[in-house]
């Protein structure tokens, strides 16, 4: 990428909000009510209740520990593959509670993508990472238009059109990542999560990223986790503050301080932890 | 040191002296125990290299033995690596797939207790005496069926399982979880990710594992005694009947009061000798290329 474009999205990033509509005429793709979660004996997360609107991008920000990843990891069911990983409450996903027991863990990841905090590409080819998910969906028909669909929205196309028999591992880190967000979308998710997508990469890079849930929220609804509140600030529609509750015992937890248009929580956040949060002075 | 040493380390300067000369004693019994171990070593390949090495020749590996022979007859022990060719190579296609499933349900599915159930199974397994796997493969498939290749296959089989299990489930334990997180994360099942993604990655090491299988079973005789052994001189492939091997061949020659006889046996000795130490090198060089490999993967 050249520096001029990248100054070009610079700019474009800063200047392409637009005024939310209000909460009500927001279609719903999440209901959480009253997730709790623990690993073990130990809690991570309590009483979380929140909605999550389509076709925006949602963030999730707090202190390290504050349990954002794991509330993510509950919207695609990722925590059933860790060991004693135990949740209570609903998440219902255009009405259908994903918590529930009886619900197909894998037909949930299915429409529920995730990219993860460190690229994470197969060491197979740079198509190949992309044609994994599509070959096992059954998405075979045009595997070669989707492919390249998939590395244009992620906006790599260009940089690896050439080398697609290349190894995934000899793209940099901020190429991988899109890759991986290329292979997550190549298999037509409704929803995507992204668990600090660009914590490991350098600033261009991350622009890139940001450049891109920019122009996939049309067709996507994204949920964020980012320690960067910079970064909520720039892509995130509606922003969800999490912080660290202390029980008498000295336990500790996380939990949903506020939720709102990132708008407000940045300028005129309703409660105290989300204010001193944003403005610098915890955390 | 200055001589303002604080009186505390003065006092224990006697017991420190002691310590030391306890240290150097300890270090150089150490020292001389280790190589008494490469020294083993040595004195087993040379003694069988010296008495072996110049019975070598060509005929040796491709001629079958005769009976009966009178004068200088060269006489070869073909039968026996044919038979040790078969019975290993269908040992080795026994153990592989039932091995790798084993690794796969340890390492990808079972629970922890289970988990750990099934590794002291397979620790107990590899502990098991040759001879008791011969009596009880002699005692489950030879009796009333007689001697054959597969049946001595099996006793083999039985013996590389746990090395094979083992090998498998420390290279899949390398594998990064983020990708096999990657791989569910785009709602692929598990079974398809443990196949396409997971799999893959630990070629490098199940093939280590049966390597090092293959040259810890290719020189076991007492298994073989009891359910591949009774055999004639001529050159067979077919492992539905009883089939010579190497070190039968070798126990046997051994025991002959022939020169000749004990001169093949060492030869047949260098040749296992050989092997063993080819593959055994091989699959060293195999798991730390495997591992290098999946240490780039992790990063």
């Amino acid at each position: 990428m050249s520096l001029s474009s990248t100054i070009e999205r610079t700019v474009r990033v800063e200047t392409k909000r637009e005024p939310l509509p209000p909460r009500e005429r927001l279609q719903q793709v999440f209901d959480i009510q009253d997730l709790t979660a623990a690993y073990g004996s130990k809690p991570t997360l309590k009483n979380v209740s929140m909605e999550v609107y389509e076709n925006l991008v949602t963030a999730v920000i707090g202190p390290s520990g504050c349990g954002k990843s794991t509330f993510i990891r509950c919207l695609n069911r990722m925590n059933d593959l860790v060991p004693g990983f135990r949740q209570a409450g609903t998440i219902r996903y255009h009405g259908q509670d994903i918590a529930a027991k009886d619900v197909d863990a894998v037909a949930v990841r299915r429409t529920i993508g995730m990219v993860f905090q460190r690229p994470n590409p197969f060491p197979k080819s740079i198509r190949d990472n992309v044609a994994w998910g599509l070959k096992v969906l059954g998405m075979r028909d045009d595997l070669e238009g989707r492919i390249e669909r998939a590395l244009t929205q992620a906006a790599l196309w260009d940089e690896v059109k050439d080398r697609l028999k290349a190894s995934a591992l000899s793209l940099s880190g901020g190429q991988q990542q899109r890759l991986c967000i290329a292979r997550a979308i190549a298999v037509e998710p409704d929803v995507v999560l992204m668990d600090e997508p660009a914590s490991a990469l350098d600033p261009i890079a991350t622009q890139a990223i940001e450049q891109l849930l920019h122009e996939l929220k049309s067709e996507y609804s994204f949920v964020i986790v980012t320690h960067n509140m910079q970064q909520a600030a720039r892509v995130a529609d509606m922003t969800a503050f999490f912080s660290i509750s202390r029980g008498a015992e000295g336990e500790r937890w996380g939990e949903l301080v506020e939720y709102d248009a990132t708008e407000k929580i940045f300028t005129a956040p309703s409660d105290k932890r989300t204010e001193d949060y944003v403005t610098g002075r915890f955390g | 040191m200055s001589a303002a040493a604080p009186a505390v380390f003065r006092r224990a300067n006697d017991r420190l002296a002691r310590r030391r000369v306890v240290n150097h004693a300890l270090e150089l019994v150490a020292w001389l125990a280790a190589p008494v171990g490469v020294g083993i070593l040595g004195l087993v390949v040379w003694s069988v290299a010296k008495r072996g090495a110049s019975q070598l020749n060509l005929d040796l590996l491709t001629k079958p033995p005769v009976p009966f022979a009178i004068g200088t007859v060269r006489q070869g022990l073909a039968n026996a690596f044919a038979g040790s060719l078969v019975i290993v190579g269908l040992a080795t296609a026994m153990t592989l797939p039932v091995g790798i499933l084993v690794a796969v349900y340890v390492n990808e599915f079972a629970r922890r207790p289970v988990r750990n159930g099934l590794g002291l199974a397979l620790d107990v397994l590899t502990g098991i005496p040759a001879i008791v796997i011969g009596i009880f493969v002699f005692g489950l498939v030879v009796v009333g069926r007689g001697q054959s290749g597969y049946a001595g296959a099996f006793a083999l089989a039985v013996l590389m399982l746990p090395y094979v299990a083992r090998a498998t489930i420390e290279v899949l334990a390398l594998v990064p979880d983020s990708l096999r997180e990657a791989s569910l994360g785009l709602g692929v099942p598990r079974w398809r990710t443990t196949v396409g993604i997971v799999l893959p990655q630990t070629i490098g090491g199940i093939v280590t594992g049966g390597v090092l299988a293959v040259a810890r079973v290719a020189g076991e005789t007492a298994p073989l005694l009891f359910t591949s052994s009774i055999v004639g001189n001529q050159i067979a492939w077919n492992p539905a009947h009883a089939l010579q091997t190497v070190p039968v061949a070798i126990f046997e020659l051994s025991e002959q009061g022939d020169p000749a006889d004990t001169a093949r046996a060492w030869a047949a000795a260098f040749v296992l000798l050989v092997f063993i130490l080819v593959t055994s090198l091989g699959a060293r060089w195999l798991a730390n290329r495997s591992r290098r490999k999946l240490g780039r993967a992790a990063r």
